[in-house]
C-alpha cells in the first residue's frame, strides 16, 4: 500500500506502509462548532455555552425557567457510527434511566443534581448546575504541588496527605450513599464527581488581607474542601447485588489508578470509608476481591 | 553490533496463538527510522466448526519454525553476524505455542551467540502500530482473539483504562463463526466481516454490555447462539420475516463494534486525546475502522489503523518492541528466558518513551 498522503506531521518513525484514514486535527472542545440541539435554539438572554464534549454527548451551560437559574443541559446527539435502530434504543433507554435514577437519589437524600426537565426521544435532559470542579482536576492540582521526586515524596508527603485522604473518605461515603439507595453508577471516575465548594461558611476569607495571611499550606488544604457530588448517570442502573456494586468500585479503582498513578495507594482509604458508611459494605468489598481476580487472572491470548 | 550503515538489527519470533511469525527489523539511530526487512508468517488453520487447540498449534509452530526463520533471513538480505538480538514473545498467550517459539528463539540465540529480549505481546502490537501509522500518543484499542483493552500511555507505562470483563471480542466472533460453521481460512473474523456485508436488512436485538470503560461479550455470544439455533429451526425474526446467517453476522458486528467505539470514545474524553490507534487482529476489520473513524472525526481527531501484515500477530512487532527495549539496555538472560500465559500490558516498564 502507498504511504498515505495525509499522514500526520508528527511522524517519528517513518515507514512505507500507512493506512491512517484521516488527518490529525486541532482540539475540539473550545470551539462552538456543533449545531445546537433544537431545545437550545430558542432565543434566550444568555447564549448557551458548550462546556464539554464527553463520550456520551455534549454538555451545555444554560439557564432554566429564569435567567438567574443556571442549568446543565446534556444533549446526546445521534452517534453517526452506530446503527440508527441501536442508537435510538440506547439513547432513549439511557436518558430515561438517568432521569429515573437521579429522581430516586434526590428522594433518598443523596447529593446529585436535580432534574429540571427531560425529553428522552429528543435526546436531552436538563439538570441542576453544580458549582466547583471535577474531583480529577482538584486531585491533579493537589498532586501537582507535591514534590515529584519519589523519595522526597515518601519522607515529606506522608504526614501531609491528610486532606487528600479526607477527600478519599468523602468519596467513599458518597458512593456508599448511592449504593444504599439501590443505584449503581456504571461509570465511576474522578471526572464524574464534582467537588462543590461549601457555601457561605468561609465568608471571612474573601478579604484580601486574610488571603495574604493564609499560608500556602492552608491554601493547599482548602483545595480539596467541598462536598462530593456524583454526576453523569448516563450508564446508571438500579441494582442491589454485591456483584454490581463491586463492579462499580472496580471500575473506579482502575480509572483512579490510571488517572492518578501517584495517589493509587490512597484508594484503600476510599474503600475503608465505603465499608464504614454502608451496612453491606463488607460483603461488597469481599465481592470486589472476586471481581479483581477475574480481571487480573483472565487468560489473555493474543 | 550495528551493521555497515550503523543500523541496529533485531529478529523477532512470535507464536502466542495460531500464527507463527518471524520478522527482521532495522532501526537507524540517526533518523529514528524503523525499516521492515522481512515479515514472514505461517498460520495454523483448523477445520470449520473447530478452534485451534494448544497442542496442535504448538506442534505446528515447532514444525514450521526452521523454515519460517530461514525464509525471513533470506528475504531480509542481512547476514547472521549483522543481527544484534533475538526477540521473542514472553506472553501473554497460549502456553504450548509460546513455549515452542521460546525454545526456537533460545536455540537461535545460542547458535548464533546473540542476546535474548523477551517482549510483551500487547506492547509489541502498540509499538508496531505507532511506528507504522506515526500516531505519536494515541488512545489504543487493542482487539484480538485473546485481548480487548483500551490503553493510554502515562508515566512510563501503557495503562489499561478499559477492558473486557469476560471473553475477548475476537473470541466472541471466532466462536460465533464456529456456531455458524464458517471457514477459519484465512480467519473466522474475516469471513464474518464478508458475510456481514450481505446482511443489514434487519438489526437483530442483542444485549449491549458496557460498564464504564469496560465491556462484556459472553452474554452477547450466548444470545447470538440462541438466535442462530432459532434460525436453523426456521423461526422468523422480530419482523416476522426469516433471517439469515448474514443478518446475524451483521447484527453481531454492529453491536460489539458500537460497544468498542463507545468505550474508546469514553477513554478519549477521559484523557483528553483525539487520536485513536486500533491494533490486534480484529483491528483489520474495515467496518470497525469505519465506525471508529466516524467517532474520531466527530471529535475532531483521527483514527490510525494498519493492515493485516501488522494488525494480525507477526514477528516484526516483536522485533520492533524488543529492539526498542534493547536500545535502552534491556536484556533477558538465558536462564530467565521463560514465557508466561498471563502478562499484563501495564507490567512493562516503558523506558524508551518520555
Amino acid at each position: 500500500m502507498d504511504p498515505s498522503p495525509q499522514s500526520p506531521p508528527t511522524k517519528k518513525r517513518k515507514m512505507a506502509t500507512s493506512t491512517s484514514t484521516s488527518t490529525a486535527a486541532p482540539a475540539v472542545v473550545e470551539e462552538h462548532q456543533f449545531p445546537l440541539p433544537p431545545i437550545l435554539t430558542h432565543p434566550s438572554a444568555a447564549p448557551p455555552t458548550l462546556i464539554t464534549q464527553g463520550a456520551e454527548g455534549r454538555l451545555y451551560k444554560t439557564t432554566f425557567f429564569s435567567p438567574d437559574i443556571p442549568c446543565a443541559l446534556k444533549y446526546r446527539p445521534p452517534k453517526p457510527y452506530r446503527h440508527p435502530v441501536l442508537d435510538a434504543r440506547l439513547t432513549k433507554a439511557r436518558l430515561a434511566f438517568e432521569a429515573k435514577v437521579l429522581e430516586r437519589c434526590r428522594r433518598e437524600g443523596v447529593p446529585v443534581p436535580a432534574v429540571y426537565a427531560q425529553n428522552a426521544a429528543a435526546g436531552w435532559i436538563a439538570v441542576e448546575w453544580i458549582e466547583g470542579a471535577p474531583v480529577r482536576v482538584k486531585i491533579n492540582e493537589w498532586l501537582g504541588q507535591r514534590p515529584k521526586n519519589e523519595e522526597e515524596e515518601r519522607s515529606a508527603a506522608e504526614q501531609d496527605q491528610g486532606p487528600l485522604i479526607e477527600l478519599m473518605k468523602r468519596i467513599g461515603a458518597a458512593i456508599a450513599g448511592l449504593h444504599r439507595t439501590g443505584v449503581v453508577h456504571g461509570d465511576l471516575t474522578t471526572s464524574n464527581m464534582m467537588l462543590r465548594p461549601h457555601t457561605k461558611k468561609t465568608t471571612t476569607t474573601t478579604t484580601s488581607e486574610q488571603t495574604n495571611g493564609v499560608s500556602k499550606e492552608e491554601e493547599n488544604a482548602k483545595l480539596l474542601e467541598g462536598d462530593v457530588v456524583i454526576i453523569d448517570f448516563g450508564l446508571a442502573n438500579q441494582s442491589q447485588s454485591d456483584e454490581d456494586r463491586a463492579t462499580d468500585l472496580y471500575v473506579l479503582e482502575r480509572a483512579f489508578a490510571s488517572t492518578h498513578p501517584r495517589a493509587e495507594n490512597l484508594f484503600e482509604h476510599l474503600l475503608e470509608s465505603y465499608k464504614q458508611s454502608f451496612k453491606k459494605g463488607a460483603s461488597v468489598l469481599h465481592k470486589l476481591e472476586d471481581v479483581r481476580m477475574r480481571g487480573r487472572k483472565r487468560s489473555m491470548i493474543g | 553490533m550495528p551493521d555497515a550503515k550503523g543500523r541496529r538489527i533485531a529478529l523477532g519470533c512470535e507464536g502466542s496463538a495460531n500464527k507463527l511469525g518471524i520478522g527482521i527489523i532495522a532501526h537507524d539511530p540517526i533518523t529514528g527510522e524503523a525499516l521492515v526487512l522481512s515479515n514472514v508468517r505461517d498460520t495454523f488453520v483448523s477445520p470449520p466448526g473447530t478452534g485451534f487447540l494448544p497442542k496442535d498449534t504448538a506442534r505446528h509452530h515447532r514444525a514450521y519454525f526452521v523454515r519460517v526463520a530461514k525464509k525471513a533471513l533470506a528475504l531480509s538480505g542481512v547476514s547472521i553476524s549483522e543481527i544484534d538480538c533475538i526477540c521473542y514473545t514472553k506472553g501473554p498467550g497460549m502456553g504450548g505455542p509460546l513455549t515452542s517459539v521460546a525454545v526456537g528463539a533460545r536455540t537461535l540465540a545460542l547458535l548464533w551467540g546473540k542476546e535474548l529480549v523477551g517482549v510483551n505481546h500487547c506492547v509489541g502490537h502498540i509499538e508496531m502500530g505507532r511506528a507504522i501509522t506515526g500516531a505519536s500518543n494515541p488512545v489504543v484499542l487493542y482487539v484480538s482473539g485473546g485481548n480487548t483493552q483500551v490503553i493510554a500511555y502515562a508515566e512510563q507505562r501503557y495503562r489499561i483504562f478499559g477492558e473486557t470483563l469476560d471473553i475477548a471480542v475476537g473470541n466472541c466472533l471466532d466462536r460465533f463463526a464456529r456456531t455458524l460453521e464458517i471457514s477459519n481460512d484465512p480467519a473466522p473474523g474475516y469471513n464474518i466481516e464478508q458475510l456481514a456485508k450481505q446482511g443489514g436488512r434487519v438489526l437483530l436485538d442483542l444485549p449491549y454490555a458496557v460498564k464504564g470503560m469496560d465491556c462484556s461479550f459472553s452474554g452477547i455470544l450466548g444470545r447470538a447462539d440462541d438466535l442462530a439455533a432459532q434460525m436453523k429451526a426456521g423461526e422468523p425474526g422480530p419482523d416476522g420475516e426469516p433471517f439469515t446467517p448474514a443478518d446475524l453476522c451483521f447484527s453481531l458486528q454492529e453491536t460489539v463494534f458500537a460497544m468498542l467505539v463507545e468505550i474508546t470514545e469514553r477513554a478519549m474524553a477521559h484523557v483528553g486525546s483525539n487520536q485513536v490507534l486500533i491494533v490486534g487482529g480484529v483491528g483489520c476489520n474495515e467496518r470497525l475502522q469505519e465506525m471508529m473513524g466516524a467517532m474520531a472525526a466527530e471529535r475532531g481527531g483521527s483514527v490510525y489503523a494498519t493492515d493485516e501484515r501488522f494488525c494480525i500477530d507477526n514477528g516484526i512487532m516483536i522485533a520492533h518492541a524488543g529492539l526498542l527495549a534493547y536500545e535502552t539496555g534491556f536484556r533477558t538472560p538465558l536462564d530467565e528466558s521463560t514465557c508466561t500465559q498471563r502478562f499484563r500490558t501495564d507490567e512493562v516498564f516503558v523506558k524508551w518513551r518520555d
